[in-house]
């Protein structure tokens, strides 16, 4: 299987590499150079509209999805799917959007649309109540299940300070392009969850990074070199309390917002305003930043506000 | 009716039957949905019976229907009805592939002394609060360990390996389950029973029914009484001999033109056999002979007599035993719990312990495996019994299908309100386990989970939470104790209610205004 994944690679590699050379496209084959036609914004936020139509407008302002996916391209869409409740709660990424952001991949040539997700509770009911399954298939994606540890392999996290070995879900090792749509919640340990603790959910076991001193293994794992290459953070419906999972509707704020950033600790400084805080208060954020892994003073960015 | 058609019904239907309850127990996807088995189950006869006596359930009417059907037609009960019945005929028919002998049984004398000894001991027990004996030797719980505890992993392994194939095609409609066994000791008694059960049918029919059943036993009495039975036709029997050799229940003595209706389930293979149509069965001939009764009564007296008299011996042993489970209590380990947690909807502790047969259901259909078969918590005789295993899963806030499924009564049916309000026990915190405390890093597990925020955080050194319990709105789920990371004790642990209480409603506040602008 590895064998025959690291043949299939190295030689689809090495056609893709000359094939693009001859074209004269060099800039595709060097890893982290963006695609033609991407902004340069750090960050797209977009306030007062329906999820997928904020989503229509932000993408506009990022580029275009084709500036992320090409044809061809498989794309693991990310989203926080951790808890058995129905969207109104807002526990899970909005369903709605989640189809968006599908249809826009495969708008633009995606060859297949992978969700997954390593829920908290039971993961078939999560898929089923949170309403993204459907969603999910509706929009010709693939849901893909994250329940069984055979499903993660092990990867290696370059200069991790605690997390320096994790089990990654295999989708994201094997897939071209990787979409993080987490959910902006308040959380109760972590204090804030958003783009970089939506990661707990693509690794396999949790507990090691709870034992280990959990922000700073939330801000090792943004060293994995497979990153997003793009953040959507839905705070449609906003928790202010009693995250991650909530106790009620009550505990909600329809914020009507959404936010989409390359840099995901930019997308969570700009999130923690919306709880609230300042970034620099939620431990994992300040710590990311200090790695320079990105950017978090809110004042020096390039941001795009748009209001629906 | 004189035909073979009989034992061809008989064949069909049994499979479907057999099929269809190891479908239920093996189903790991959840396929049919909701509250689905109860019209199935409800002809199962001892957790019928045990929910009509105990739960005083009026809707578990099934073992009348048992009761009625054996008095009317003999035991087709034990063929068409009892899974482990016909799990039992499979496996003779195995026997008979593999050495022809196996398959001609013959008549042998019942064991009678054993068969009454062992009805009356699980019945004397039972009427005493007590259902351990029935736990170990109800056939249809039997067959549900059977299921859970062998057939399931094997399905599983198939699945994952299935799952594993078509992954590598880019398909996932097979989803990949990892297998857990259970703590050991509980597969003692499944284990010895598959061998015991599997020995006596693959080499003797069905002697475990008619020696160790006491439900086959129960009904075997009152197939004495039945309407239709098995009968010769005198004029065309020429004492060939076939009927014997294919009776799995070694019950007809062909030379005496006599059948054991006792131990008769009605397979009907007896017909099928005769060559002369010499068996017909049908309505019973009123045709008594009085010589022979008075001296079997005298013994059987004396036995029932000696019996009743070693009941009352052996209950007080058995209730002395176990009436309220001992605390696992062990002043050096740090998850000081005192009493396990019963499933929700089990009321309590002593009222689960007294009703429920083992049978493992609520085990197989649990999304999260949270119910687990018990080693010693419920005290020895409570063994297989099952409780709430924090540590391999949680029980989720939003399901109630094991309170759905049971079918001795031993969980009943609760509501999705209700369920939610059910205290099954308290979360207890213990700070010097806590990572926040040791490590003096942020963790918080526990309150992730919580589903009610019972448990929650609060301020701790510098910039760190800790988590508090409020037990009031604490429902016993267990997701803290789930979701602690630290090892070999849990920093917070569910202590059981040993008769569940009723939960607080979290209470709810309306938020301050949401923004209009970008606060950035």
């Amino acid at each position: 299987m590895k064998r025959r994944n690291f043949l299939r690679s190295s030689v689809g590699a090495g056609l893709g590499a000359g094939a693009l050379l001859s074209f004269g496209r060099y800039e595709k084959v060097l890893a982290g150079k963006p695609l033609p036609g991407r902004s340069t914004y750090d960050l797209v936020a977009i306030m007062g509209g329906e999820p997928a139509a904020m989503f229509d407008m932000g993408i506009q302002a990022m580029g275009g999805m084709g500036s992320f996916v090409t044809k061809g391209q498989k794309v693991l869409v990310k989203p926080n799917i951790g808890w058995d409740v129905i969207p109104d709660r807002g526990a899970n990424t909005n369903p709605a959007l989640v189809k968006r952001i599908i249809e826009h991949c495969l708008r633009a040539g995606a060859k297949e649309v992978y969700v997954f997700d390593n829920t908290c509770d039971n993961w078939i009911k999560c898929y089923k109540n949170s309403g993204i399954e459907q969603a999910v298939k509706d929009a010709g994606g693939k849901m893909v299940p994250g329940n069984s540890e055979s499903y993660y392999q092990e990867v290696t996290i370059p200069n991790g300070k605690k997390l320096t070995k994790t089990k990654v879900h295999e989708l994201v090792i094997n897939s071209d392009v990787f979409i993080n749509v987490p959910v902006l919640k308040h959380h109760s340990s972590a204090r804030m969850t958003g783009a970089l603790k939506n990661m707990m959910g693509v690794v396999w076991d949790r507990a090691y990074w709870h034992s280990n001193d959990l922000n700073q293994c939330i801000a090792d794992y943004a060293l994995y070199p497979k990153k997003p290459s793009l953040n959507v953070t839905d705070a449609y419906n906003v928790m202010m309390r009693n995250g991650p999972r909530g106790v009620s509707k009550e505990d909600l704020s329809n914020m009507k917002t959404l936010m989409i950033s390359t840099d995901w600790v930019a997308i969570d400084a700009a999130s923690a305003k919306f709880l609230g805080k300042e970034p620099a208060s939620i431990e994992h954020i300040a710590v990311a930043a200090a790695m320079g892994l990105g950017k978090m003073d809110l004042a020096t960015m390039n941001i795009h506000r748009m209001k629906m | 009716m004189k035909s073979s058609a009989l034992k061809h019904i008989r064949t069909v239907f049994s499979a479907f039957v057999l099929l269809l309850f190891a479908f239920i127990f093996i189903d790991f996807r959840g396929i049919p949905g909701e509250n689905s088995w109860g019209p199935i189950l409800y002809l199962q006869f001892a957790p019928s019976l045990l929910k009509f006596i105990i739960a005083g359930a009026v809707t578990a009417t099934g073992f009348i229907a048992v009761i009625v059907l054996t008095l009317l037609t003999g035991r087709t009960y034990c063929s068409f009805l009892c899974p482990l019945g016909i799990f039992q005929d499979v496996i003779s028919r195995a026997g008979g592939l593999i050495k022809r002998r196996f398959r001609r049984y013959g008549y042998k004398k019942p064991w009678t002394i054993l068969r009454y000894f062992i009805l009356f001991l699980t019945a004397g027990i039972l009427l005493l609060g007590g259902v351990y004996v029935l736990t170990i030797l109800d056939p249809y719980s039997t067959f549900g360990r059977f299921m859970t505890y062998f057939a399931k992993p094997a399905v599983l392994f198939v699945n994952n390996l299935l799952a594993s194939l078509l992954g590598k095609f880019d398909i996932y409609t097979l989803y990949r389950v990892d297998i857990k066994p259970n703590e050991l000791v509980t597969y003692i008694v499944p284990v010895l029973f598959l061998l015991l059960i599997g020995f006596l049918a693959f080499r003797y029919g069905r002697l475990y029914c008619n020696t160790v059943c006491p439900v086959g036993t129960l009904l075997g009495l009152l197939s004495k009484l039945s309407l239709f039975r098995i009968r010769f036709d005198e004029s065309k029997c020429t004492r060939c001999g076939r009927c014997a050799m294919s009776c799995k229940s070694s019950c007809i003595d062909f030379l005496n033109k006599h059948i054991d209706v006792s131990r008769c389930v009605n397979c009907f293979n007896c017909i099928d056999s005769c060559k002369e149509n010499g068996m017909s069965y049908g309505l019973v001939r009123l045709r008594r002979k009085v010589t022979n009764e008075s001296t079997t009564d005298a013994s059987r007296r004396n036995f029932i007599a000696g019996s009743l008299v070693l009941l009352a011996g052996g209950t007080q042993l058995v209730r002395s035993q176990n009436s309220v489970p001992k605390p696992t209590k062990d002043s050096t380990v740090k998850e000081d719990r005192l009493y396990p947690v019963s499933p929700p909807g089990s009321i309590g502790i002593t009222s689960f312990t007294s009703r429920c047969t083992a049978c493992s259901l609520c085990v197989t259909v649990c999304p999260t495996s949270v119910i687990q078969p018990s080693v010693n918590e419920y005290g020895f005789a409570g063994i297989m019994q099952p409780r709430m295993d924090f540590h391999r899963g949680f029980c989720i806030y939003d399901c109630n299908r094991c309170t759905d499924v049971c079918p001795t009564g031993a969980i009943m049916p609760l509501m999705m309100e209700a369920k939610q309000l059910t205290q099954l026990g308290k979360a207890v915190f213990i700070k010097d386990n806590c990572i926040v405390s040791t490590e003096k890093t942020a963790c918080g597990a526990c309150s992730e989970h919580c589903p009610t925020k019972a448990c929650h955080m609060v301020p701790f050194e510098g910039n760190l939470l800790i988590p508090e319990v409020k037990d009031d709105i604490c429902i016993g789920c267990g997701a803290c104790e789930y979701a602690c990371p630290t090892k070999p004790y849990k920093a917070i642990f569910v202590d059981g209610n040993p008769i569940h209480e009723a939960a607080l409603k979290p209470e709810t506040k309306e938020l301050e205004a949401v923004p209009s602008d970008f606060p950035f």
